[in-house]
C-alpha cells in the first residue's frame, strides 16, 4: 500500500508518499512526479517521513529522473528518509546521485539556495 | 511474504536495519520469480525456506516456473540505465549487492537458489 499527495506550498511542489513503495505500487509514485515534471516549476520536494519500505521498483522511479533532473536543472529534494530506507538507498549509490535532506528545512534551504 | 519473514527474523534479534535489507532481497527474488519465471501465473507455487547457523542465515527458495539463473546472469551498468532513464534493472543488482552467497541449480523437477547472509544477531 501507497499514498501519496501532492499539494503547492510557496514556491515548491511538495509530494507526501507513505506506505510501501513496492513492485505493485511505485507506478503511483512514478506517475505523480511525472505529472509534477511535466506540469510544476523547477522546485519539487519529496516528504517520505512515513515511506517505510522501497524495493527496486521504487528505488527505479527515482533513477529514472536522475537525467532528467539534472538536464532541466530542478531541484528534486528528497527529505525525512528513515534510517533504513536511506541505506537501501545507498546500495547502488544512488544517495549521491539525488538530493537528500534530513529535514524539511533543510530541503527547502537548498531551493532558497542558503 | 515481507512479513513472514521480517517476523522470523525479529524472532531471531536480527537488527531492524538488516531485517529490511534481508526483506528486500527476498521480495526482489520472488518478484523476479513471479514475473520473469511464471509469467504472472497465480497458480505456480513458490516456496520459502530460512536456516539459521551461528553466524547468519541460509534462505532456500524453490519455484516450479521457467528457470531464471540470477548468479549468470549481467545487469547492465547502472549508469547505462540513469542514462536511458530506465526503471527497472536493478532488482538483481540489489540482491547480490545485500547476499554474501548465491548459490542457483535447476533440475527438471525445480529451480533453487539459495541465498546466505552473514549476521551479527543482537544479544
Amino acid at each position: 500500500m501507497i499514498e501519496i499527495n501532492k499539494r503547492q506550498e510557496n514556491h515548491y511542489l511538495l509530494i507526501s508518499v507513505s506506505g510501501e513503495a513496492d513492485a505493485s505500487s511505485s507506478i503511483h509514485l512514478d506517475k505523480t512526479i511525472r505529472e509534477a515534471m511535466d506540469d510544476n516549476g523547477p522546485n519539487i520536494l519529496i516528504d517520505c517521513t512515513k515511506l517505510e519500505y522501497i524495493s527496486s521498483a521504487g528505488l527505479g522511479v527515482f533513477m529514472s529522473y536522475i537525467e532528467e533532473i539534472s538536464r532541466n536543472s530542478i531541484n528534486f529534494i528528497i527529505f525525512g528518509l528513515s534510517e533504513k530506507v536511506l541505506k537501501v538507498f545507498g546500495i547502488l549509490g544512488l544517495d549521491q546521485l539525488l538530493t537528500i535532506k534530513n529535514t524539511k528545512e533543510e530541503a527547502i534551504a537548498i531551493i532558497d539556495g542558503v | 511474504m515481507r512479513k513472514y519473514v521480517s517476523e522470523v527474523l525479529n524472532e531471531h534479534h536480527v537488527s531492524e536495519i538488516e531485517t529490511n535489507m534481508i526483506v528486500l532481497a527476498i521480495d526482489e527474488v520472488c518478484a523476479n520469480i513471479i514475473i520473469h519465471g511464471h509469467r504472472q501465473n497465480g497458480e505456480l507455487k513458490v516456496s520459502l525456506s530460512i536456516d539459521f547457523d551461528e553466524k547468519g542465515i541460509e534462505f532456500e527458495i524453490i519455484d516450479y516456473g521457467h528457470a531464471f539463473d540470477i548468479v549468470s546472469y549481467e545487469a547492465p551498468a547502472l549508469e547505462e540505465l540513469i542514462k536511458n532513464q530506465h526503471k527497472g534493472g536493478i532488482g538483481i543488482m540489489l540482491v547480490k549487492k545485500i547476499m554474501d552467497d548465491i548459490h542457483f541449480s535447476s533440475s527438471t523437477k525445480h529451480n533453487k537458489l539459495k541465498l546466505y547472509k552473514k549476521v551479527s544477531f543482537e544479544s
